[in-house]
């Protein structure tokens, strides 16, 4: 007997799809750079991100009049580095949306599993809990929780999670429901499966591809919302590099040395980008009615 | 004492004020090693009493009965916990639609394997051998390559046999199968009634067969029930009841079918459906649909009478039993 012709293995053909979608590649090459960067900051950066440079103060970059190739970008107000503190700042984003991300991320999982297992009043009390949370501006929210912990790097990671929640238990709820109607569950079931590995070993498996996606997506918007806390000066806190908080610093001088605010700026805009292109090609990779 | 034993089941959903009964008053028992076939047309309750008996019947819908036992256990007041540990090894259920009953997410050994972790222990490598067996037994094409294939890269047919590995791993004393060749093609539909059959066989396990096909019913069941409306209507011993009904409706299912309309234009059929939640005639069930019904049909529901020995009709007016 002839044994039957290998199919692709998963990972294979999901790559394929992946692949054929060039921004996905591009917005994966980027972030891996970025991973790069943050994994060894001391090995790409020229300096120390906090040290300060005082007789270089304000220089501009390189390319420009008056730049020097000691300073790539330039340097700030005070004279740090500006691509220094950029390859740092790097590492603090990553570790931002990587926190809150999983944060909301494990506490939407089981939210969302736990109303979608108890239709009735535990499900109502949940889903209008987290309508009450989308109603709110994500931005206000996120600041009328970092009010009552205090300004800082953690806090604003847990004010980021507990705005992207909501989104997470829709989402895992929706799957749920439409997972339990399906035969195998009401097999595992039968096979004697209590509720507890209904949820966590039967339906979250077949789950996870929309929270996959979402979560690439919702990796952007913490980058994002933390540079906005860091902005308004609730995030970190001086001089730790994080990309927002340099946009804030830098704002007095935007008429005056445009590449103390322009950086950052594109440093955020570059790595939302990245990890948008990734998401979009992810769920076109992963979400099997996408796929022709 | 009978395996299963259920004494005036009943089930019902939707509100209390307005319910929607699907199962009324069924009575059923079987014993070790009996093969009893259940058919009706779709929502006569056939699948909501195998659900009610596996307890997969979740609130808002209502389980109501005044004996429900299983090998001598009583199913309504056993903890749930209990329950667990019986389902899947005294009973065990085939689905209708074997694409989905797998889950997709995994392999076919680890789903296997995943039912005899729970219910037989055992050690990982000799556990990867039973179901290997497993496979075997239910005479899946090259076992050995199909252990470690998703779900999604077998045929409805090999799924299904996957299906029954599962069901039998167990050696459960009763398996429900919930129409379980409804979704494949007919040569498959034979191979797989002969597999259970000689499964049934090899391990002397009692055998619950759901089908609306009355051809597969009476080539493997020894005894039958039929129901129409959520009630039991007619029930017998193979061949007796579907040489001779008693019941109208049993006649005019037998009736319907195609090898007994060789030679017609048009397949006799019965009029109408089967009644809904709102629509529940008064008086017996049937009446609308009847081409026999008087008035004392309209008035008065009939009740379940003791007709030949082994057989129950609930009609006022049984047929004698000649020949449809």
């Amino acid at each position: 007997m002839s044994s039957p012709t290998e199919a692709p293995s998963p990972l294979t053909e999901h790559w394929r799809h992946f692949s054929r979608n060039r921004g996905a590649v591009a917005g994966l090459a980027v972030v891996l750079m970025l991973l790069l960067l943050a994994l060894f900051p001391g090995g790409f950066a020229p300096h120390s991100p906090i040290e300060q440079f005082r007789e270089a103060a304000l220089s501009p970059p390189a390319w420009e009049d008056g730049g020097s190739r000691r300073f790539l970008l330039g340097t700030d107000a005070v004279g740090r580095d500006i691509l220094s503190r950029l390859i740092h700042g790097a590492r603090l984003s990553l570790v931002i949306g990587l926190v809150s991300v999983s944060l909301s991320l494990s506490l939407g999982i089981v939210l969302g599993l736990i109303s979608g297992f108890m239709r009735g009043g535990v499900e109502t009390v949940i889903m209008r809990l987290m309508d009450i949370l989308l109603a709110l501006p994500s931005l206000l929210l996120a600041i009328a929780v970092v009010a009552i912990l205090g300004p800082g790097l953690f806090n604003a990671m847990i004010a980021i999670a507990v705005v992207m929640v909501p989104h997470y238990v829709r989402l895992m709820r929706a799957s749920v429901i439409g997972e339990l109607g399906k035969d195998y569950v009401a097999a595992s079931r039968i096979a004697g499966a209590g509720t507890l590995r209904l949820m966590f070993d039967t339906v979250l498996p077949n789950c996870t591809a929309p929270l996959i996606v979402q979560a690439t997506l919702g990796f952007s918007g913490a980058i994002l919302d933390a540079a906005a806390l860091g902005f308004l000066g609730l995030g970190a806190q001086p001089p730790t590099p994080e990309w927002g908080s340099m946009l804030a610093s830098a704002l007095e001088f935007i008429q005056s040395a445009w590449w103390v605010v322009t950086f950052p700026g594109l440093a955020i805009l570059v790595s939302v980008l990245a990890f948008n292109l990734m998401g979009d090609g992810l769920r076109d990779a992963l979400d099997p009615k996408l796929k022709i | 004492m009978a395996l299963l034993e259920i004494e005036q089941l009943n089930v019902a959903f939707g509100r209390p004020e307005a319910p929607l009964i699907a199962v009324d008053g069924v009575d059923l028992s079987i014993d070790e090693g009996e093969v009893v076939g259940v058919v009706g047309e779709s929502g006569s309750g056939k699948s909501v009493t195998s659900l009610a008996i596996m307890g997969l019947i979740d609130p808002p819908g209502r389980v109501l009965a005044a004996r429900l036992e299983l090998a001598g256990r009583n199913l309504l007041t056993i903890s749930p916990r209990a329950r667990r540990e019986m389902l899947g090894r005294d009973v065990a259920m085939i689905f209708q639609d074997p694409m989905t009953s797998l889950n997709p997410c995994f392999t076919v050994a680890h789903q296997l394997i995943e039912t005899l972790r729970i219910h037989v222990g055992g050690k990982a490598t000799e556990r990867r051998a039973q179901a290997l067996e497993l496979l075997r037994q239910v005479d899946m094409p090259d076992p050995e390559h199909r252990l470690d294939a998703y779900p999604h890269q077998l045929s409805g047919g090999m799924c299904q046999r996957v299906m029954v590995a599962m069901a039998i791993a167990c050696n459960p004393r009763l398996l429900i199968a919930d129409e379980p060749t409804t979704a494949l093609d007919v040569t498959i539909q034979a191979q797989l009634l002969d597999l259970l059959l000689a499964l049934q066989q090899q391990r002397g396990m009692a055998l619950l067969l759901i089908s609306h096909d009355l051809g597969v019913v009476a080539q493997v069941a020894q005894r039958v029930v039929v129901m129409y409306a959520g009630q039991v209507v007619e029930t017998g011993a193979l061949p007796r009841i579907f040489e001779a009904p008693r019941h109208p409706y049993t006649q005019a299912l037998l009736a319907a079918l195609p090898e007994n309309n060789v030679g017609r234009r048009r397949l006799q059929t019965i009029p109408g459906t089967v009644p809904g939640q709102f629509d529940r005639p008064a008086g017996c069930l049937l009446h609308p649909r009847c081409a026999r019904a008087v008035s004392r049909c309209v008035l008065e529901r009939p009740a379940l009478i003791d007709g030949n020995p082994g057989s129950q009709v609930r009609c006022h007016f049984p047929l004698d039993g000649e020949a449809p």
